[in-house]
């Protein structure tokens, strides 16, 4: 790692009036002045001793007071401070009982020994793992190069890349987390160096490529996110989550899926799809939502539900295999809710 | 990649060890060989003092280290398990994947399991770290140590550390253990070698003689 100094922020307030740049902007732009963030410090890290970020200074968060709570009220719902470690949501009973895909996701996401390290605002927030993103020799568009060498059709290593919305990067993000957190509606909670606070819906704090490649998400050097809050589950909400991957014990998923829905009987009234490992941004499926809302979550419907969210996509040369298996996960899930 | 040793002034001048004498046969290019004592080092109230700024170059702090307080001087840019092995030569943490993969750089930071090579040593602070040279008491191994000598749950040896601080604190927090919990202990461990079945074995046997 490039030496760095480190500054142990003493409040939000006075970490946001010393960082001048996220990492995402400093991947594009490679000043190496840069002042970063870091909480649990696992992707930063990553990035610091690829020697493709490096910065000037580190500004430690994980210390700072406050963000590390955990409240659940029947009524208001969740709150999980950003500095929560993944092990601390894992083992919470509350969160279990209200939030089982939650539970589900988190269990299945890193090791024990990272899961004690990693925070939730650091994983939300985490960057992408394709290889040639993160490849010192690959200068590749997300790093203000001119192509992207995933997409190549020949040469291109894209078999855990993106099969919708894959028109601009084909990238996919990398907190299967935040699968879950969208299929219960949760929201980010952002403070800026004005003091000012933000509510972002999930489905707004991801930030496609096509719409602006130099970013993941919203974010701002200038803001930074302090809880992450989930609404009450409603008396007749059920969920569950599933995760593909190449290895038993962990990985990086090929495909998840996070199913909430509202069910009055055998009926879904409601239903909230969410796509990991699809997309370049966890992809809210509206076409299997659609499908299965008002339906009986029975094995005809769950299957159309999951062949309504697949109709849409366009497989890489190396990826194909990801279509039938969110076809069969999604149906997995779905019926698992009953 | 970097040279490993990041961050300067690897220090210690006690008895000869292997290392030592490795450096001073000059088959290390290792640098100036520095003695630290505590006089100047930072209390942990100094060295957690918010609002403020530290390095980029080496400073002296202390460390809790299996129950001793050490002195070493570090950059910010030092991570726990290079401050461990070549500040302290605590070299049972091992480094092979330098990137929280494989998981042999386990160590505990206030008895939970940690990648002691994603994180930096000013992470540490006050925190108390144990390392798989703080496993064995009074010059006994532990059952799990024992355990793995009895199933031969060791092959190369690189995972092994790791390993067995995951199996070592499976059994300090679960009592009743069946196979399906010491997968998920060791599941960020990864052993090349393949030896996963023979450290289940050792491990759910250790289980039956400590309960």
């Amino acid at each position: 790692m490039n030496k760095f100094s480190w500054y142990e922020a003493k409040s939000v307030e006075d970490a946001l009036q010393q960082v001048n740049s996220t990492v995402s902007e400093e991947l594009y732009q490679h000043t190496n002045k840069a002042t970063v963030f870091k909480s649990g410090g696992i992707d930063v890290f990553d990035w610091v001793k690829e020697g493709l970020l490096q910065p000037e200074k580190i500004v430690n968060i994980r210390n700072i007071p406050g963000l590390d709570k955990i409240s659940y009220d029947q009524k208001k719902g969740l709150s999980i401070g950003s500095n929560v470690t993944l092990e601390e949501i894992a083992s919470n009973p509350e969160i279990k009982n209200n939030y089982l895909a939650l539970h589900q996701a988190v269990n299945h996401a890193s090791t024990p020994q990272l899961r004690n390290i990693s925070t939730l605002g650091g994983n939300i927030a985490q960057h992408n793992r394709c290889w040639y993103f993160r490849s010192v020799d690959h200068q590749c568009r997300r790093k203000g190069g001119d192509r992207c060498f995933a997409r190549h059709s020949e040469t291109g290593e894209n078999e855990n890349h993106a099969i919708i919305d894959n028109s601009s990067c084909v990238s996919v993000h990398a907190s299967s987390i935040s699968t879950a957190l969208m299929a219960f509606n949760a929201s980010v909670v952002i403070i800026n160096s004005e003091g000012e606070k933000k509510i972002v819906s999930m489905d707004d704090f991801f930030v496609s490529p096509a719409k602006d490649i130099g970013m993941e998400n919203i974010l701002t050097a200038k803001e930074l996110i302090t809880e992450i809050i989930l609404p009450a589950p409603s008396k007749n909400s059920r969920s569950a989550y599933i995760k593909e991957v190449a290895r038993e014990s962990y990985d990086w998923s090929l495909a998840d899926v996070a199913v909430v829905v509202e069910v009055s009987g055998n009926t879904c009234r409601k239903a909230s799809i969410v796509l990991g490992a699809a997309a370049p941004v966890p992809y809210r499926s509206l076409e299997a939502q659609q499908a299965i809302e008002n339906k009986i979550i029975n094995n005809d419907n769950a299957v159309a539900a999951a062949k309504a969210a697949m109709a849409i996509a366009k497989p890489l040369a190396k990826n194909g295999y990801k279509v039938p298996m969110f076809t069969s996960i999604i149906e997995q899930a779905i019926l698992q809710t009953t | 990649m970097e040279d490993k040793n990041q961050g300067s002034d690897p220090k210690k001048t006690k008895s000869i060890t292997r290392r030592s004498f490795l450096r001073g046969a000059g088959l290390s290019t290792a640098g100036s060989v520095l003695l630290t004592t505590n006089t100047f080092a930072l209390d942990y109230k100094e060295q957690l003092a918010a609002g403020k700024e530290f390095g980029p170059e080496a400073m002296t702090i202390k460390m809790k280290v299996n129950g001793i307080t050490e002195s070493l001087s570090v950059e910010p840019r030092t991570t726990l398990a290079s401050a461990l092995r070549d500040h302290l030569e605590l070299t049972g943490t091992k480094i092979v994947c330098d990137r929280g993969s494989c998981s042999a750089c386990t160590v505990y930071l206030d008895g939970k399991p940690v990648n002691s090579c994603m994180m930096s040593v000013f992470d540490v602070g006050d925190k108390e770290i144990t390392t798989i040279e703080g496993i064995a008491q009074n010059g006994k191994l532990h059952p799990v140590q024992e355990a793995f000598i009895e199933h031969d749950a060791t092959q190369c040896g690189y995972c092994t550390p790791g390993m067995v601080m995951s199996c070592v604190h499976l059994l300090d927090t679960n009592t009743d253990i069946n196979l399906e919990d010491v997968k998920k202990a060791t599941r960020g461990n990864l052993c090349r070698c393949g030896t996963h079945p023979h450290v289940f074995k050792a491990t759910l046997s250790a289980s039956k003689k400590t309960t």
